[in-house]
């Protein structure tokens, strides 16, 4: 493992493209199931300008989106997410670093009031140009956390046994960004 | 600040609307305590009824929720659940889903039981229900048992249990207070 150089990092300051981006979860549903959902607002911003590269982020908990409206209600219900009390989910690096071609981001997520470190995976590609001007870069990251360390308690007993959503959740962000103007 | 005390018991000398009045004579300032006396006035669900021209009854049992800041319940337990009357009323409460009357709105539910038990899986299903309706449910319990010989005048004949329905009260006009906070 070796500390990825600032300049393996792009340099200067890149913000989330939001319509070429997407910030979901998949959880395991009614034991057998995988199911999948997505943030629409959040904002996340690569800065590489002064000292350590840094990546952080917000995601607006009450733009969950799932295909229906009273599972919506329910997520951003105090029973899950607490849209009103916790109106945003955050994510502030501590640490980027390369493990062979894997981009290693260690950082601090907020959820419901709840801080936990944790170490999310994927890779970084680009600078490439765009048609329209500028370059934009992709950056593709993947970690797993126990929602129940956020306090995400909500879950039913299986008549035929498990429960109906799983603990543990795989969190990604499929990042296009582009220069800040 | 106004609590909206609901007894889900009907009968005239309930130990549960008896426990409300405890209550009400601990809420601390500037928290009032606001008897709701139309459950039994409130008819059986039926989407059909339900909308603008909702029965007077569940209107004003809606009215009574949207006025108030904070909900307080107190609970017996039939057949090891809740009274169905009072299930009755928060499924009138809950609609329309999610934006009901009841959303995001603080609530704490406590029970009393001439039983041993103090009618803890009641409240324990009336916060499960309250949850999914979306409320801000208050992680308290305050199971009263052997209800005929539980009170002692205008008190919770058991002091710790008088002080923790004291506790209970003062928790859930902090979750007003920081929602109005949040609001600010």
């Amino acid at each position: 493992m070796t500390t990825l150089q600032a300049t393996a990092i792009p340099t200067g300051v890149w913000k989330s493209d939001p319509v070429h981006s997407e910030v979901g979860f998949a959880v395991k549903h009614m034991v057998v199931a995988t199911f999948r959902g997505a943030f629409t607002d959040f904002g996340v911003t690569l800065a590489n300008d002064e000292g350590e590269p840094r990546l952080y982020g917000a995601v607006r908990t009450d733009s969950v989106q799932v295909r229906d409206e009273n599972l919506h209600g329910h997520l951003v219900s105090p029973e899950f997410f607490d849209s009103e009390r916790y109106p945003e989910i955050t994510f502030t690096s501590t640490a980027i670093r390369a493990d062979g071609s894997d981009l290693v981001v260690d950082g601090d997520l907020t959820i419901k009031g709840t801080t936990k470190r944790v170490e999310a995976r994927g890779h970084i590609d680009g600078p490439v140009a765009h048609p329209a001007g500028g370059e934009r870069i992709g950056i593709d990251l993947e970690t797993q956390v126990d929602r129940t360390e956020f306090g995400l308690n909500w879950n039913a007993p299986m008549p035929s046994g498990g429960v109906a959503v799983q603990n543990e959740v795989t969190l990604t962000v499929h990042l296009e960004l582009a220069p800040e103007e | 600040m106004r609590v909206l005390a609901i007894s889900g018991s009907l009968r005239r000398d309930s130990h549960n609307t008896r426990l409300l009045r405890v209550a009400a004579g601990l809420a601390p300032p500037p928290a009032e305590l606001e008897l709701f006396d139309g459950l039994k006035d409130v008819p059986p669900y039926d989407e059909d009824d339900d909308g603008d021209l909702a029965p007077e009854g569940a209107r004003r049992l809606r009215e009574a929720i949207a006025r108030a800041d904070a909900v307080l319940i107190a609970t017996p337990e039939y057949n090891s659940s809740i009274p169905g009357q009072l299930k009755n009323a928060l499924d009138w409460a809950s609609r329309p889903f999610p934006d009901s009357v009841l959303r995001n709105k603080p609530v704490a539910v406590i029970g009393a039981s001439t039983g041993m038990f103090g009618a803890v899986w009641a409240q324990a299903e009336v916060r499960k229900v309250l949850g999914a309706i979306g409320a801000r449910v208050v992680e308290v319990e305050l199971p009263v048992a052997g209800a005929e010989e539980a009170f002692a005048g205008n008190r919770l004949a058991d002091r710790e249990l008088h002080q923790r329905l004291a506790q209970i009260l003062t928790e859930l006009v902090e979750a007003v207070e920081h929602r109005h906070l949040v609001a600010a």
